[in-house]
């Protein structure tokens, strides 16, 4: 049994003139972000979620914790339907499933301390009097590698690392069993990225989470997960334990996505597998395979829709000509 | 070999209420007619600062305090500010990171680069906009005669990009100066403009100094490298070289610090931080984080001495052992 479970999700956001086209009878116009993902997370484990901008990742992390509400799918957690739920068992689920954001300075409030900050969730999940709290954040910081000095300083007080260690801080402080992160290393600089990476890690190690962690840095989610799912506008086109993804990627996306990677190897200058222009709107999707104006290889028949199969133990993908 | 541009000595510093931030110093290099030279280093390093202070458009409270940029034979610190903008734009253009703000919102893009023939080559409107469109061509752009009547706003980050670059070349410049112009695309369109970049380098034969902090970048499209640290210049050495024997302490951090989809590597972060730069300490600035360090890289600042041809590293240590010698 996973522990996260993502069925057939789906999230449009509709678009002006909706209304009148459905009261013509046509279909509405809609930017289908995510359309049809599904997912499954086991307990302990770090599922990678890449893409590039726009094709849904961040959607299908903000559809899970509820922060955007679902069009249609299931979301499950510890065998508790998410999606199903009322305000208050879902606050209530709130202290189990924490997410870290990208940018590690507008997801902190500028008028709270690095204390209060951490504290927030515990007052707001847990039963925890003062004492406990103020103990519990001690315990957090240091986790994090930050001194107890610090606690006391504003956002506006620290570096861009120390940011995203205080928003690490916060995520973790309710000993939750799943954290979402979203591209929490993009903004960082070289060698901030290797410790937040490094740190993340022993966390999770020495903690038992569980990891949810969508970026579009294949070098990272190679350090960080042991399987990759990979998506492009709006749904999954591969998924593999991770080693076997970086040795055997089958779906041409997958493949592009890899040689476009630069290699910090002056003699790997490679001939790439060059995606033609750029990734369609997500309102005008076309029918069949989504890459198939783009790909290289596109047949005929990849105009037919396409599902995810396993080719492989563990090894999905979406790809006709595999 | 023939420099095109030569950088003796620059400094830039910065007055701010706490004192004096110096955010370039003594920094020295050459760039070759034609070559593809990579400026990397972390936030802070002074990469962009040296770039702006080639263009002489360092902003109060910023200013230059010392040093040379000759550019074919003139130093360009010693112009006048009329025949610096005849150099600006027309012989030496600049790609910056944000290619969305830094093109006018309520222009078209291709009324932008038309100005560009008008201004600098006097080009009829007519003649400019034959060329706007051809220079769009060149750059990848499809339906030019479409995208060249679009605002920035209506345009992707990548084609934005293009525009960029297409507004940079028009004037067929001798040195184009890029800094992080793939920062903040996807892979794969960031994949494209590097591609473009060193194609329209090769054609044109413009020199290119491409500034950025992905040494991933630098492996993929650079000749050479300089390396920089809090504002130094650590190391310079051909592509292959620094890839295969990097010297400066620093450089061997950096390269390890990054996680690499190629092998199987362990990864490991660059000790501390970067260092201050409001009145720092004599010396190495790298000394602080430094494995190696010694006590005379606290009081003496090491001079780029070479080490092997095509490579020259600033480092006490790397000298003690005999691995440099002076030029």
């Amino acid at each position: 049994m996973p522990l996260l479970s993502v069925e057939g999700l789906v999230k449009h956001f509709p678009l002006s003139g909706a209304w009148l086209a459905r009261l013509r009878g046509r279909p509405a116009p809609a930017v289908r972000a995510v359309d049809g993902v599904s997912l499954a997370v086991a307990g302990g484990e770090t599922l990678g979620l890449v893409g590039e901008s726009g094709c849904g990742k961040s959607t299908v992390a903000r559809t899970i914790l509820r922060l955007v509400e679902p069009t249609a799918g299931r979301v499950t957690f510890d065998d508790v339907e998410l999606t199903g739920l009322g305000a208050e068992p879902l606050r209530r689920r709130r202290r189990d499933v924490q997410m870290v954001f990208q940018d590690p300075t507008a997801s902190l409030n500028p008028r709270l301390s690095v204390r209060r900050t951490v504290e927030e969730p515990l007052r707001r999940h847990t039963a925890l009097a003062a004492g406990q709290r103020r103990e519990r954040v001690a315990e957090v910081l240091g986790q994090v590698g930050l001194g107890s000095e610090l606690a006391g300083r504003f956002p506006h007080e620290l570096s861009g690392g120390q940011r995203q260690r205080v928003n690490i801080a916060r995520a973790i402080a309710t000993w939750p069993r799943l954290v979402v992160l979203d591209e929490p290393t993009s903004a960082l600089d070289v060698s901030l990225r290797a410790k937040v990476i490094l740190l993340l890690d022993e966390l999770r190690a020495t903690l038992g989470m569980t990891y949810l962690f969508i970026s579009h840095d294949l070098a990272t989610v190679k350090y960080l997960a042991g399987r990759v799912a990979v998506m492009y506008l709006g749904t999954i086109v591969e998924e593999a334990p991770t080693r076997e993804l970086f040795a055997r990627p089958l779906h041409p996306y997958t493949k592009a996505l890899l040689s476009a990677q630069p290699v910090p190897d002056p003699d790997a200058r490679r001939q790439r597998l060059v995606l033609a222009g750029e990734v369609p709107s997500p309102i005008d999707i076309p029918a069949g395979c989504r890459l198939r104006g783009r790909c290289p290889l596109a047949q005929p028949v990849c105009a037919q829709p396409v599902t995810l199969r396993e080719v492989a133990p563990g090894h999905r993908v979406a790809c006709h000509l595999v | 070999m023939t420099e095109l541009l030569e950088v003796r000595d620059l400094s830039v510093q910065f007055d701010t209420d706490g004192g004096v931030v110096e955010a370039v110093d003594a920094v020295s290099f050459g760039v070759r007619a034609g070559e593809i030279l990579g400026v990397v280093g972390e936030s802070g390093s002074g990469k962009s600062a040296t770039a702006l202070a080639i263009l002489r458009l360092v902003r109060p409270p910023g200013r230059i305090v010392g040093g040379q940029v000759r550019f074919e034979g003139e130093d360009l610190l010693t112009l006048s500010e009329e025949e610096m903008r005849a150099v600006r734009g027309a012989r030496i253009s600049m790609v910056f990171q944000s290619p969305r703000t830094a093109l006018n919102p309520v222009l078209t893009v291709g009324r932008q680069i038309a100005r560009l023939f008008e201004l600098h080559r006097g080009a009829s409107r007519r003649d400019a906009r034959r060329r706007t469109l051809e220079m769009l061509t060149r750059v990848g752009i499809a339906e030019p005669e479409r995208r060249a009547r679009q605002y920035a706003h209506q345009l992707s980050g990548g084609m934005c990009q293009r525009v960029m670059i297409a507004m940079a070349l028009a004037t067929a410049p001798r040195l184009l100066l890029a800094d992080e112009p793939t920062t903040g695309l996807d892979v794969s369109i960031a994949a494209q403009v590097l591609e473009l970049l060193r194609d329209l380098g090769r054609r044109t034969g413009a020199a290119i100094v491409l500034i950025t902090h992905d040494l991933g970048v630098v492996a993929e499209v650079c000749d050479r490298v300089t390396v920089m640290h809090a504002g130094q210049l650590v190391e310079v050495a051909d592509v292959r070289r620094l890839f295969a024997r990097p010297l400066h302490p620093y450089t061997q951090a950096l390269v390890r610090a990054i996680p690499r989809i190629d092998q199987d590597v362990a990864m490991e972060p660059i000790p501390g931080t970067v260092p201050s730069l409001l009145m720092p300490p004599p010396g190495c600035r790298y000394a602080d984080r430094c494995p190696r360090v010694l006590d005379v890289c606290r009081r003496e600042r090491p001079a780029l001495l070479g080490a092997a041809p095509e490579h020259e590293v600033a480092c006490h240590a790397v000298e003690r052992e005999g691995a440099v010698a002076v030029r």
